[in-house]
């Protein structure tokens, strides 16, 4: 075992946490752990745009992005950071361009804008031209840009080193993070970071589900190290189903496909979105758009023998179009469904795609371990991060600019502290509970195989928690996930050696997807209303009266070692913006 | 408006619909230095849809056969680059090489990317890979004050180091370049298409260290021109062309 010293520990380098690096390296000595290569990050997949109000195109301003946001979160966003969101926006972005970031352009030379979902002028009167785009690969764009920003700034990375545990340490009765453990991939090592500051920004965990957009390296992995130590997770029913996936695939199609004109079509050709959004029609927001869908296909209006499927139509766009502004998701149609574009629709179906919920934090990215209380030295932000900006449903492009917005927050944030403050002693044994799992999984001869369980979770998601749900699938959801938790204690893997054993680090992060599973169904359970992205069948409409409120899931464990999951719940910051019906 | 396609044939359904499962047999190569510093070529049989991906196949291996292959992997659709291999001889993303595209009639080989020292089965150490990039100056260098809003470019501007942006890093075309190979100290392509996508970009204002660098002795002139990497490349960057395009700017040190 190794000892490390650093004012600062980030872990993760995607967007958000190479964005923190940037700024906590100049200010402190700070290490990035990462489970991948930078570059590898799934900040890279993300394909239409980062909003940004800055009227480039036409009339636009942060107050109509702010009511957007919060409009599209159905009233669960955090309206102060909502607010900050959209502010700040107009520097991320220019921030981004100074960097270097190749935006497409206007013909006088600005930062092209495109529209997507749930941006609109004048608090709903039409789609707005808000997102700043980089043909269809921001997302890869804004990743390149930041690792390049990072060897500018002599970031330092340890690549393929997987943070398993978080070190909370009571001092005088305050929670305060002292470090984290991590088992480096290549060696088998485990590593003890001690650290003044640590930045969590490690994504999201959407391979609970079996069709997402999401990577396989997805696993909610700082959710679960944090959830662990008895932090809580904030709002984790509410997962985005991304409306164009590619059929049975998932793999994501932009958005900025019908911000640039596509059309939805179910089996009669008809285009079903002006019956459910008569103003923003294609482009309502994506939860809207996702149930749509599905209903269209329940009523039999689905595409294919099983009529499982609709359309994303982008045969009326000139061929010159989509090779200039969507010629990654054109050739993914071409590669992997064998359909040409230009001529042919190409069947999509809703796809999990973006966590709402996280780690719950205020706006400075500090980590919260009850409803007002930080704690000291711990920091998150992007997907695993709940700030809440996105309430119960996160708009198009928004993502990208979270990461970078709360990204460079929390960095500053973190590199002060460790400025002002000392390192908190390491417990003893720190690095106690990840030999004791690492050596449990290395040395078991259980029976349930790690691709097995995985893939009945999986199955299981899909089935009860996604786009429709109700009391009887979430309780269905819930028994299966316990079942699930139960056979895990009698996994066993084949790899038993220590050099790049990815064997035993799949076991480690289904461990990770059980636990969050649980805490996403358990939460799901017992919020009794519909609102964004957690759809009720048995309760269609949204309660204000009992849930405007976020949902805070602790981990409770008995002197009998039995745990259980404890739900709380804190209020949403209101301003200036009282919930009204959402319609689009 | 084109009318909705009901009367075509769809063609990605009438492939799903009739899913006739192929048996397939993969012939990888095999290297861990903590049981034997052999290398060793193994067959795994398996039944899979010929529509599958190159990966899903060595996660079913993985999965359901030997837990111990070991192989880098992430987004599962060519964009993060982590799963650049030599599948049947020639290297490819495996999330982007669909089974039925490379004749699996007959055994498939895949082996690790060559050039790069193998760590595991198909895990090579990308460190020289990233330290040639980073030695590339690969980021944005201006002079002056900032302008408050952003640095205007115009569309054409914007066009022309738009093929070198698509970089993803993922080492096939460096790993497939015969220099490369027989020379380590070699910048490779992917580090010259870096270089280039700055060189290019109007905003730049360190071209010519960036060409300066580039004309050493392991720099641009040690490239045969042979086109691998083009060929290579997952994203249908034109590498060598932007190498030549490298190679006339430090002639003419125009750019």
């Amino acid at each position: 075992m190794q000892i490390h010293k650093y004012d600062t520990v980030i872990v993760g380098a995607g967007g958000a946490g190479m964005r923190a690096a940037i700024e906590s390296t100049k200010r402190s000595r700070t290490a990035v752990l990462t489970k991948l290569y930078p570059t590898r990050s799934h900040t890279g997949a993300a394909q239409g745009g980062m909003a940004a109000a800055l009227a480039n195109v036409e009339e636009d301003n942060w107050e109509w992005h702010t009511f957007d946001t919060i409009k599209g979160g159905d009233y669960l966003v955090d309206q102060d950071a909502a607010e900050i969101l959209a502010k700040e926006a107009i520097d991320a972005v220019l921030d981004l361009e100074k960097m270097g970031l190749p935006f497409g352009r206007t013909p006088e030379g600005k930062i092209d804008q495109r529209r997507f979902g749930g941006h609109s002028r004048n608090h709903g009167e039409a789609p707005v031209r808000r997102a700043c785009y980089s043909g269809d690969r921001t997302g890869h764009m804004i990743l390149q840009t930041l690792y390049q920003n990072c060897v500018k700034e002599g970031v330092e990375f340890f690549n393929e080193f997987y943070v398993l545990d978080q070190l909370v340490v009571e001092v005088d009765g305050v929670k305060k993070s002292a470090g984290v453990v991590a088992y480096e991939l290549a060696t088998g090592e485990i590593h003890v970071f001690q650290a003044k500051s640590v930045i969590y920004a490690s994504g999201g965990t959407g391979k609970f589900f079996k069709v997402t957009s999401n990577a396989h390296t997805l696993t909610g992995d700082g959710q679960a190290a944090c959830y662990r130590r008895g932090l809580p997770l904030e709002d984790m029913e509410f997962f985005q189903f991304h409306p164009t996936g590619i059929w049975r695939m998932g793999i994501l199609l932009t958005e900025g496909a019908r911000g640039e004109g596509g059309i939805l079509r179910n089996k009669d050709g008809e285009r079903f979105m002006e019956k459910y959004a008569p103003v923003m029609k294609d482009l309502a927001s994506r939860d809207v758009v996702s149930r749509s869908i599905y209903t269209e296909i329940r009523e039999g209006r689905g595409c294919g023998p099983e009529g499982d499927h609709v359309y994303l139509d982008l045969t009326h766009l000139p061929p010159e179009q989509l090779d200039a502004k969507l010629p990654d998701i054109t050739e993914f149609a071409r590669t992997y469904l064998g359909i040409e574009p230009y001529t042919d629709p190409i069947p999509i179906q809703p796809t999990a795609h973006y966590a709402m919920g996280g780690i719950p934090t205020n706006v400075e990215g500090e980590v919260l371990a009850d409803n007002t209380t930080v704690v000291p030295g711990l920091y998150a932000a992007g997907e695993v991060a709940c700030v809440s900006v996105h309430g119960a449903n996160r708009l198009g492009t928004n993502s990208l600019l979270d990461i970078n917005v709360f990204g460079r927050r929390s960095g500053i944030a973190a590199a002060e502290y460790a400025a002002k403050n000392d390192f908190v002693e390491l417990p003893e044994d720190p690095a106690r509970l990840v030999q004791d799992q690492v050596e449990r999984l290395r040395n078991s001869t259980g029976t349930e195989r790690v691709h097995t369980l995985r893939t009945e979770l999986q199955e299981c998601m899909d089935a009860n928690v996604m786009v429709f749900r109700t009391e009887q699938t979430i309780k269905t959801a819930v028994d299966k996930i316990a079942e699930l938790r139960a056979r895990y204690l009698d996994v066993s893997i084949q790899d038993k050696g220590k050099r790049f054993n990815t064997d035993l680090l799949e076991a480690v992060e289904l461990g990770n997807l059980l636990d969050l599973a649980e805490v996403m169904a358990t939460s799901a359970l017992a919020r009794k209303e519909s609102r964004g992205g957690h759809y009720r069948e048995d309760f269609p409409n949204r309660d204000d009266v009992n849930f405007m409120r976020h949902t805070m899931a602790y981990r409770e464990v008995a002197d009998d070692g039995t745990e259980s999951i404890r739900l709380d719940y804190k209020p949403v910051v209101t301003t200036r913006y009282q919930p009204m019906e959402r319609k689009y | 408006m084109a009318t909705p396609t009901l009367d075509k044939t769809d063609k990605a359904e009438a492939g799903f619909a009739d899913t006739p499962y192929i048996t397939a047999t993969f012939r990888i190569r095999r290297f861990n230095p903590e049981i034997s510093d052999e290398v060793q070529w193994q067959d795994f049989q398996l039944s899979i849809d010929p529509k599958e991906r190159v990966l899903d196949a060595l996660h079913k291996i993985k999965w359901e056969q030997d837990g111990t292959l070991t192989f880098r992997r992430s987004c599962a659709h060519g964009i993060c680059g982590s799963d650049a291999m030599r599948i049947n001889g020639k290297n490819r993303l495996a999330c982007k090489t669909l089974i039925k595209d490379i004749n699996p009639e007959k055994p498939i080989t895949v082996e690790a990317i060559k050039g790069l020292t193998v760590l595991k089965d198909l895990v090579v150490d990308m460190d020289p890979f990233f330290q040639a990039y980073r030695d590339v100056m690969p980021f944005l260098v201006t002079k002056g004050n900032e302008p408050t809003r952003e640095r205007l470019q115009s569309p054409e501007d914007r066009e022309r180091f738009d093929d070198t942006t698509k970089c993803i890093l993922c080492a096939a075309c460096t790993s497939s370049c015969p220099v490369f190979w027989n020379d380590g100290q070699y910048f490779g392509p992917a580090a010259i298409v870096n270089a280039h996508r700055f060189i290019f970009d109007s905003r730049d204002e360190a071209g010519e260290q960036r060409l300066e660098i580039l004309n050493d002795r392991d720099g641009v002139w040690r490239c045969r021109t042979t086109f691998n990497c083009t060929d290579a490349c997952p994203r249908g960057i034109e590498v060598t062309k932007a190498i030549q395009e490298v190679k006339r700017a430090l002639i003419t040190r125009r750019f």
